[in-house]
């Protein structure tokens, strides 16, 4: 019997298509996510935009919170480790949680080196910016990819423009003859044989979900339409007026992506959504997407 | 003219078996609102999340629809849809169809860190004799009523059950590469008057 292994761990992320994983901070958000119809939620101490706001070092969640989480909802629970922090992705382990983000929301523990995700049984999801940021994650065993986006802004526009990146290259990618995949390969700083098999695939080799900005049906519709598998919802549902009912429009709004018919309906007299953040008001070295590589 | 084959695709992973059935010659539509199911001649319902699924459900009204469709052409519930598909479930926060006399408990192998593979013993299926079954936060089935036909199992509890035109397993054939489970219920459907 294989158990850990990167054929389940990828089996898990496909289950999750279609769908919405959402940010929660403690049981009765998580109820709320829950009953809204999400797939999975993600169980942390702070959603992005009040670490932004906090400052300071941000860490990995209070394991007694993640486990009053779990007890709570039957849907699969995520949880964040710091980027390179392995300790923090074996504590998670321990903890049986189903899916581990070795995520940028949290100060990086290491600015040189990603955890080895081959190394453990539960699988990983990591973001990234770009195609070959996508696939050095693949090749240290990285189970899901995100888009990056830039977290807790409330602000879709970097999610944008990292699914577009990641698409285009893939559509360029798909049109090179065999022979110049190599240099393509150097080009992106990526490993060979996972730029041929996207090559090959015309797509990523594991599910590509879109996150990092994402406050309303219409942004979640965007990031499918785009190419997104299924959608991160952070800070956008639980900093909005009611988020019960904003949870619920999201849903419907990824199941039905395509049609602008059902789009309108969700998208009608949610209250107000979170304020978010221009992008250019933050301070490069303060966004969260230039943490890891 | 290729058998058109619905998918349910609230949520889940339906765009896998979507690719299963157009490799054995069917047509694959994804399902997402009840009117298409007039057109298909049989059903398949995904892995994926089954609270997710069943909310999505209700609330665009299909529970009833899919009970019409299931007394009157074949459907396959994998995993999830197994769920769904049951008479009865341990967990009150998913309503079932009550398609086929089985009883399931969800998540009962564990958490994701229990998922596995396994090859089973599937005689049904002719030769090989094995067939590599993937269970990713697998459901059990608990208990079959006398209708029920059980036609593989692991550990000496039922994984695929058969009850007339419906046909339940709790693991996931559209992400290997071998599709003999489809053709089974592909040929369930093609032999469905």
């Amino acid at each position: 019997m294989e158990k850990g292994t990167f054929e389940t761990k990828v089996g898990l992320a496909e289950m999750l298509k279609g769908g919405v994983i959402m940010d929660v901070t403690n049981a009765d958000q998580a109820k709320i996510a829950e009953d809204a119809g999400a797939v999975a939620v993600m169980a942390l101490e702070r959603i992005p935009a009040d670490i932004r706001q906090a400052g300071g070092v941000a860490r990995m969640s209070d394991p007694a919170m993640i486990q009053e989480i779990q007890k709570e909802v039957s849907i699969p629970v995520m949880a964040k480790c710091r980027i390179g922090h392995f300790v923090e992705a074996q504590i998670l382990q321990e903890l049986k949680i189903d899916f581990i983000d070795e995520s940028e929301v949290l100060t990086p523990a290491d600015e040189v080196n990603h955890i080895d995700k081959h190394a453990f049984r539960a699988p990983f999801v990591c973001g990234c910016r770009n195609l070959g940021e996508a696939l050095r994650r693949i090749g240290e065993g990285a189970a899901m990819i995100r888009t990056k986006g830039e977290p807790g802004t409330g602000n879709i526009v970097e999610a944008v423009r990292h699914m577009r990146q990641v698409m285009g290259e893939i559509r360029r990618l798909s049109a090179l003859p065999a022979d110049e995949l190599m240099a393509f390969a150097k080009e992106l700083a990526a490993p060979y044989e996972l730029v041929r098999k996207t090559a090959e695939l015309g797509k990523l080799p594991v599910p590509n979900f879109a996150a990092g900005g994402v406050a309303t049906p219409a942004d979640a519709a965007l990031m499918m339409q785009l190419g997104a598998e299924s959608v991160f919802v952070g800070s956008g549902i639980f900093r909005s007026q009611d988020p019960a009912r904003r949870a619920k429009a999201i849903v419907q709004a990824v199941t039905h992506y395509n049609d602008p018919r059902v789009l309108l309906e969700v998208s009608i007299g949610l209250g107000e959504a979170m304020a978010g953040l221009e992008i250019k008001d933050i301070p490069q070295e303060a966004q969260m997407q230039y943490r890891g590589w | 003219m290729a058998t058109r084959i619905g998918i349910l695709a609230l949520q889940g992973d339906f765009a896998r078996h979507a690719a299963v059935l157009r490799r054995l010659g069917a047509e694959a539509v994804e399902i997402r609102d009840s009117g298409q199911l007039d057109d298909c001649r049989g059903l398949i319902l995904p892995g994926g999340e089954s609270t997710t699924l069943a909310k999505l459900m209700n609330r665009y009204r299909f529970y009833e629809p899919l009970r019409e469709f299931a007394r009157r052409r074949p459907v396959m519930g994998t995993c999830a849809g197994a769920i769904l598909a049951a008479g009865r479930i341990d967990d009150p926060r998913v309503e079932p169809l009550a398609l086929i006399d089985i009883a399931v408990r969800r998540n009962a192998y564990g958490r994701q860190v229990d998922s596995f593979i396994t090859e089973v013993a599937a005689p049904c299926l002719g030769e090989p004799p094995a067939f590599r079954a993937i269970f990713i936060r697998a459901p059990k089935i608990v208990a079959c009523g006398p209708q029920t036909e059980t036609l593989i199992t692991f550990e000496d509890e039922p994984i695929m059950v058969r009850q007339g035109p419906v046909l339940v397993l709790t693991f996931h054939p559209e992400l290997t590469s071998d599709s003999r489970i489809h053709r089974l219920f592909l040929n369930m459907v093609e032999n469905q008057a």
